[in-house]
């Protein structure tokens, strides 16, 4: 085999590879998107998530999307041990699918400074 | 006069508040035992929670609750051997200049304690927003031990790390220590936040303190005391006792008794109420802690 015919085959494989991996990426994608269910956009900033009061319906994929601004807080959702940390910057992605109907307190658990006791809010889940 | 059969008269004329009972912490009875004060007996006072700077309607009386608490410890009949303060020492602030100013204030008002051997750990406000750097400057390490009549105290920094960890390198640091112990010495633990999760939802809890509490688990006789929730407390985590104490600035809701753990409001017709604090009477050789609650003000 030639180097040329052989550089042919290997940047066909090539491109088959770069294919398949687009596809699967695709594929990832579209679960994902799947999987998140609804998106629910959360401003964070010091000291309040906005909105603090968020409703879901029992059984419902749902993905709260944090984008901190000032700090990095913390989401803790003690009810359902689930916490993440909020960095500034990012969009910090937590996917929830309560499976109990209440009213679930969420807090900072960062302490983030004069008035991180008052920040929280509420996720109520509809039965 | 020694010090049990003080106690003993002041118990039965009305001048000893409170005593609790669980296991290590015993109830000091009204007749008070009216043994005899050993060798091995000591007693110390922990103040907590004084948040001083706080400027606020849970505590219009906050630029003198602190003094007033100092009176109230320098006219103890019998002076404590030792005073530990359970952090939370200043109320927050974003401003480093003002943080150390408050830390200097502190410091020069219990300066004023006849008692001059005093403990200090920091609790969140003191030392999350700059990683203890302030607090340091002031009392030194955050964490550190010390020995009394064979008792052996542990101080815990649950707070400099914002998101309320001890640590892993506390947490070998803890672990090498208590490698050195036996494991029927008598310990005391100081923290601020309960190393237990107590309201997780109120952010009353250390989020790895479990780790410390499995590491003090062996250990027969081990005894913490914190602050952080502004009340007193007692609860087991199977044979280690937890007792939390009183704020001197406003008091908290009982654990999850509300959504949200909003300060109780000030009450103009009993000023205090809700705040003091306590002195603890450790008997090193049964391992055992005697608490007695007081107000800010002693009537």
């Amino acid at each position: 085999m030639s180097a040329v015919s052989r550089r042919q085959i290997l940047l066909q494989l090539g491109g088959a590879i770069a294919v398949v991996g687009a596809s699967a990426m695709l594929a990832r994608n579209t679960a994902a998107e799947e999987a998140e269910g609804r998106v629910v956009e959360v401003d964070v900033r010091r000291f309040k998530f906005t909105p603090s009061q968020i409703t879901v319906k029992r059984g419902e994929v749902v993905t709260l999307a944090f984008r901190s601004i000032d700090f990095v807080h913390g989401f803790n959702l003690p009810d359902m041990g689930v916490r993440a940390d909020l960095m500034p910057g990012r969009v910090t992605k937590v996917r929830l699918q309560p499976t109990q109907a209440g009213n679930f307190a969420f807090l900072c658990d960062n302490f983030c400074g004069d008035g991180h006791e008052t920040m929280g809010g509420n996720l109520i889940v509809e039965g | 006069m020694d010090r049990r059969h003080f106690l003993s008269l002041a118990a039965i004329g009305g001048g000893a508040v409170f005593a609790s009972g669980l296991a290590g912490c015993t109830t000091m009875g009204s007749n008070g035992g009216g043994g005899k004060y050993s060798a091995q007996d000591f007693y110390f006072v922990q103040l907590s929670d004084v948040h001083w700077g706080y400027q606020g309607p849970d505590n219009p009386d906050a630029a003198v609750t602190l003094g007033k608490a100092v009176a109230t410890v320098n006219a103890l009949e019998v002076q404590p051997d030792f005073i530990v303060f359970t952090g939370d020492l200043t109320h927050t602030t974003d401003d480093p200049a003002e943080r150390r100013r408050r830390l200097a204030e502190f410091k020069r008002i219990i300066g004023d304690l006849k008692v001059k051997d005093h403990r200090f750990m920091p609790g969140e406000h003191d030392a999350s927003l700059d990683r203890g750097a302030a607090f340091k400057e002031f009392f030194g390490d955050t964490h550190y031990t010390f020995d009394r009549q064979g008792v052996h105290f542990i101080v815990l920094d649950n707070v400099s790390d914002p998101g309320a960890k001890l640590g892993d390198e506390q947490l070998a640091w803890l672990q090498a220590d208590l490698e050195k112990r036996d494991k029927a010495a008598p310990i005391v633990v100081l923290t601020h936040r309960p190393l237990f999760d107590l309201v997780p939802k109120w952010d009353w809890a250390t989020r790895d303190g479990a780790k410390a509490i499995d590491l003090l688990m062996p250990f027969q006789h081990v005894t913490v005391f914190y602050g952080h929730i502004h009340q007193e407390h007692h609860q087991m985590t199977g044979h280690i006792a937890h007792h939390s104490a009183k704020s001197l600035i406003f008091p908290l809701p009982a654990p999850g008794s509300q959504e949200r753990r909003t300060p109780l409001p000030w009450d103009p017709a009993q000023p205090y109420k809700g705040l003091g604090f306590r002195e603890v009477e450790a008997d090193a050789k049964a391992a055992s802690y005697k608490v007695t609650e007081f107000p800010v003000v002693r009537t």
